[in-house]
C-alpha cells in the first residue's frame, strides 16, 4: 500500500462531504486525512483526501468518485509536482526549567508559540507531514499534552489552475 | 377488454426505447412561468417531463401533492397497497417501456419502504424517480413524527438524490432527477421534498437547460479502441460475445444481432440480458453462470477472446474469478467507466453507449474481414456443437407424483409465446424461467438480478402491464416470493391491470432448500412454507386469489397444465393465478457452486462434464 493524495473539486452543496466520505467507507478505504474548504469560485469547494491504498483499488475508487454527480474533477497530486501542507497545533508541558529547551525546538523548526501559561506552551506549525512528524519527535521528551492536525491540503506546482480547467471542460460539455 | 374475449391481444409494435445517448442531449422547450403552490409545481413538473403513470401511496407529508395530482389530466396515479409494491411497479414499468418509472411515497416509513426497490433498481440499472414527502423544513432534524433522513438512508443505493426545501427549486430538481435517471448508465433518483415547500407559494418555471457541471456521461466510444476490438474479433479463433443487461438498456438488440451474424462468434446472454438476442439464433448458447448452460459456461472457459457488452463480470457469472475465462483476451464495452476493470483486468476498454459502440464496431470489423478474410472458427463451432449435443438443458422427472416445474415453464413458453412479457421473482422459479422460457425479443424478460429481491414479481408485472397494456404479462413467482408482495393483486384487480400469475408452488423456500440438500446434509432448517403438499395449505392460494377478485386455478397433475394455461390466456378482464403444485425435490441444474471455478460445473447432481479429461 502506498500513500496517495487526491484533490477533489466538488459543487459547494449540502451533503457532498457525506457522499464522498460514504463512498470511501463503502468501498472499505481507509482515509488518512481529509480537509475541505472553499475555493476562489463561490460555487466550488475543494476536498483533499489522503489515502493508503494500492494502485488498482485507487483507480476504482477514483472512478466511483467521478460518478458522484456533485464531483466535478479529481486529480491525484504527486509529491514531486505538488506542494503539500498541514497545520498543527500542539500543547507541550513547559515550566521555568524546560521552557528554553522547548523554545529552541520551536525556533529550529520555524514554528510559533501562540499561547503561554506557567506550565505549558501551545505551538503552531505548518509544513509537510514529514516536517511535522520530526517536530513532534523533538518535542516528545518535554511531554506532549494535546495535538490537533488540520489534515493535508495540496496544490499543484506551476501556473495552471485546476478549477479553471475543470470549469472550462464543464462549460464545453453543457 | 371484455370478459371471455378469446382472441389474444394483438401486441402493438414495441415502442423504440429511448437510448441513454439521446437523453444526454435532450432539452425541453417549454417556457411557461406561473404562480402556484409548490405541490402544483411538483405535478406540473411531472407533466412537463412526460410522466403518464405514477405508482404511489399518500400520507401526511406528501398529502399536499396528492390534491393537485387528482386534477391532472396527464398523470395517472395508481394507488398501490405497499410502497415496496409501488417501487417495483415503477421498475417493471421502466423495464417494459424503457421510460422512467415513477413512484411516490410519504415521509418516514413510506420512504423507508422504498429502500428495497431503489437498491434493486440501482443494481439492475433501471431508470426510476422516487418522489417522497419530507416533514416541514423547520422540523427537519427534530425527530418529528414520520421523519426519516431518506436522503442519507438512500445515498448508497441511488444514482443520485436530492432534498428540496425551497419551492422555487422544484422544477429544476425534478428535471435534473429525470435527466440523471435516464442518461448514461440508468438508475434510480430520489427527490425528497419538504411539506413546507409543497404548501408555499412559488413560481413554476421550467428550466431551459440542464446544468450539472459534474455529470457528463460518455456515450461516444474511442475510435482507436473500436479498431483494436475489431482487429481482435477478426483474428480470434474461439470468440465469445458475453452479453449483459446493458444491451437491453441501450436498446442495442438490432445492432447486436448484426454483430453476431457478421462476427460468427458464439453468444451468451446473462440473466439480465435474456432476450437481447433471440434464443432461436443458431449462435446463441444460452445463459452463462451459476445456473447457465454447459455450452455457455464452457465456451467462456475455453474462449481466446471474450467481448463483454454491457456486462459486469458479476460473481454469479464468473464463479471463482481467478479461473474465469483463463485463456481469453478481454474486450469490455460499457457506458459506466467504473465497471471496466472492476473485477477482471481488461485488454481493450471501451466506454460508450452500446448502440454507438456496436454501430461503430460493425464497419471496422467489415473492413478487417475485407483486408484479411474471415477467421477460421469452424473448429470452435465443432467443439461447441459437441457440448450442445452432449449437455443440452434438461431435467429429470419427479418421483413424488407432483409436477416438474421445468415442464410447467416449458409449456407456458410454448403456449403464451415470445410476444408475452415474463416477470419473475427470485429463486428456483426464476432460474427455471430464465432457462426454459424461450425469449425472442428484448424487454420480455424482467427480473431482479443484482439485488435478488424476493417479492419483485407481482408488483413488477403490474408495472409492466400498465406500460404495455396490449401484451400478455405473466408473473412467474414462487410461493415464498409471492407471500412477500401479493397484496398488489388487489391493486391489479381494482385498476384493471389483468396480469397472470404462474405460481411455482413447491411449498418451500426452494433455492435455500436446494442448498440445504446439497451443502447442509439435507437438514431443512426453516424452509418449509406449508403452502401445499402436506395436510396444510396456509394460505390456500386459490382462495386467496378469489379473495382478491382474481380467478384462481389449481393444477396438481401433468395433464391439467396446458388447459390451465390456455384458460388463463383467455381471461383478460381480471388477474388470473394458477397454483402449480410442483415437486420440492426438483433442483436447478446445471450448477456451479458458489466460489468454485466454472470448470467444476455440474450438469446434474454428481455429473461433471468431461472436457478437461479430453484436453
Amino acid at each position: 500500500m502506498t500513500r496517495h493524495t487526491l484533490s477533489v473539486l466538488v459543487e459547494n452543496k449540502p451533503g457532498v462531504l457525506t457522499r464522498i466520505a460514504g463512498l470511501f467507507a463503502r468501498r472499505a478505504f481507509n482515509i488518512h486525512s481529509l480537509a475541505v474548504g472553499p475555493t476562489e469560485h463561490e460555487e466550488l469547494s475543494r476536498v483533499t483526501v489522503v489515502v493508503d491504498v494500492d494502485e488498482l483499488p485507487l483507480e476504482q475508487v477514483t472512478k466511483q468518485l467521478n460518478k458522484l454527480v456533485n464531483v466535478i474533477k479529481i486529480v491525484e497530486l504527486e509529491p514531486a509536482s505538488a506542494v503539500q501542507r498541514e497545520l498543527m497545533l500542539v500543547k507541550v508541558k513547559a515550566d521555568a526549567a524546560t521552557r528554553s529547551g522547548v523554545l529552541e525546538v520551536v525556533s529550529l523548526f520555524r514554528a510559533h508559540v501562540v499561547d503561554v501559561v506557567p506550565d505549558a506552551v501551545t505551538i503552531e506549525a505548518v509544513g509537510s507531514p514529514e516536517k511535522l512528524a520530526a517536530l513532534l519527535g523533538a518535542l516528545d521528551p518535554y511531554s506532549i499534552r494535546e495535538i490537533v492536525k488540520s489534515g493535508s491540503i495540496a496544490i499543484g506546482r506551476g501556473s495552471r489552475s485546476m478549477t479553471d480547467r475543470a470549469l472550462e471542460r464543464s462549460a464545453r460539455n453543457n | 377488454m371484455a370478459q371471455g374475449d378469446k382472441s389474444p391481444a394483438t401486441p402493438s409494435a414495441p415502442k423504440p426505447a429511448p437510448t441513454p445517448a439521446s437523453f444526454a442531449r435532450s432539452n425541453s422547450g417549454s417556457t411557461v412561468s406561473q404562480k402556484c403552490l409548490g405541490s402544483e409545481s411538483i405535478v406540473r413538473s411531472l407533466e412537463e417531463v412526460g410522466v403518464d403513470t405514477v405508482f404511489g401511496i399518500p400520507g401526511g407529508a406528501i398529502l399536499p401533492t396528492y390534491d393537485p395530482l387528482m386534477d391532472s389530466k396527464k398523470v395517472r396515479h395508481i394507488l398501490v397497497r405497499h410502497e415496496q409494491g409501488g417501487g417495483h411497479a415503477a421498475a417493471g414499468y421502466a423495464h417494459a417501456t424503457g421510460k422512467v418509472g415513477v413512484t411516490m411515497a410519504t415521509s418516514g416509513p413510506g420512504a423507508t419502504n422504498l429502500v428495497t426497490p431503489l437498491a434493486d433498481a440501482n443494481m439492475d440499472s433501471i431508470p426510476m424517480v422516487a418522489i417522497t414527502g419530507q416533514v416541514g423544513a423547520s422540523l427537519i432534524g427534530t425527530d418529528a413524527f414520520q421523519e426519516a433522513d431518506i436522503v442519507g438512508i438512500t445515498l448508497p443505493v441511488t444514482k443520485h438524490n436530492f432534498l428540496v426545501t425551497n419551492p422555487a427549486d422544484i422544477p429544476r430538481t425534478i428535471a435534473e432527477a429525470f435527466h440523471i435517471a435516464q442518461s448514461g448508465r440508468p438508475g434510480p433518483v430520489l427527490v425528497d421534498i419538504a411539506k413546507s415547500a409543497m404548501q408555499a407559494e412559488t413560481t413554476f418555471e421550467w428550466p431551459q437547460e440542464i446544468n450539472l457541471p459534474g455529470y457528463h456521461p460518455v456515450t461516444k466510444p474511442h475510435s482507436k479502441q473500436i479498431r483494436e476490438a475489431a482487429r481482435l474479433l477478426a483474428s480470434a479463433r474461439r470468440p465469445v460475445l458475453y452479453v449483459g443487461g446493458g444491451i437491453i438498456r441501450s436498446g442495442a438488440s438490432e445492432q447486436l444481432r448484426k454483430l453476431t451474424d457478421l462476427s460468427g462468434a458464439a453468444v451468451v446472454t446473462t440473466l439480465m440480458a435474456r432476450g437481447a438476442l433471440p434464443d432461436s439464433h443458431p449462435q446463441h448458447l444460452g445463459m452463462p453462470g451459476m445456473h447457465g448452460t454447459v455450452p455457455a459456461v464452457a465456451a467462456l472457459q475455453k474462449a481466446d477472446l471474450v467481448v463483454a457488452l454491457g456486462a459486469r463480470f458479476d460473481d454469479r457469472v464468473t464463479g471463482k474469478l481467478d479461473s474465469f475465462a483463463p485463456l481469453a483476451t478481454i474486450v469490455h464495452a460499457d457506458i459506466d467507466p467504473a465497471e471496466i476493470g472492476k473485477n477482471r483486468e481488461v485488454d481493450v476498454p471501451i466506454v460508450g453507449d452500446l448502440k454507438e459502440v456496436i454501430a461503430e464496431l460493425i464497419p471496422e470489423l467489415m473492413a478487417e474481414h475485407e483486408k484479411n478474410g474471415k477467421p477460421d472458427i469452424e473448429g470452435w463451432w465443432n467443439q461447441i456443437n459437441v457440448w450442445r449435443e452432449t449437455y443440452p438443458l434438461g431435467y429429470t422427472k419427479t418421483d413424488d407424483g407432483l409436477l416438474a416445474p421445468q415442464h410447467v415453464l416449458g409449456r407456458l413458453s410454448e403456449i403464451s409465446g415470445p410476444d408475452s412479457i415474463y416477470v419473475s421473482g427470485v429463486g428456483q422459479h426464476q432460474m427455471w424461467a430464465a432457462q426454459f422460457i424461450k425469449y425472442e425479443r428484448p424487454n420480455t424478460w424482467i427480473n431482479s438480478g443484482g439485488l435478488g429481491t424476493m417479492g419483485f414479481s407481482i408488483p413488477a408485472a403490474m408495472g409492466a402491464k400498465v406500460g404495455q397494456p396490449d401484451r400478455t404479462v405473466w408473473a412467474i413467482d414462487g410461493d415464498g416470493c409471492f407471500q412477500m408482495t401479493n397484496q398488489e393483486l388487489a391493486t391489479c384487480t381494482i385498476n384493471d391491470i389483468p396480469i397472470k400469475v404462474a405460481l411455482i408452488n413447491n411449498s418451500s423456500l426452494g433455492m435455500v432448500r436446494q442448498w440445504q440438500t446439497l451443502f447442509y446434509n439435507e437438514r431443512y432448517s426453516n424452509t418449509d412454507l406449508h403452502t401445499g403438499h402436506g395436510e396444510m395449505r396456509v394460505p390456500d392460494f386459490v382462495k386467496l386469489a378469489d379473495a382478491y377478485g382474481c380467478v384462481g386455478i389449481r393444477v396438481e397433475h401433468m395433464n391439467e397444465v396446458d388447459a390451465a394455461i390456455k384458460k388463463a390466456e383467455s381471461i383478460n378482464d381480471v388477474p388470473v393465478l394458477i397454483d402449480f403444485n410442483v415437486s420440492r425435490n426438483s433442483m436447478v441444474w446445471p450448477m456451479v457452486a458458489a466460489g468454485v471455478s466454472n470448470d467444476d460445473i455440474q450438469y446434474a447432481r454428481g455429473i461433471s462434464p468431461a472436457w478437461d479429461r479430453e484436453d
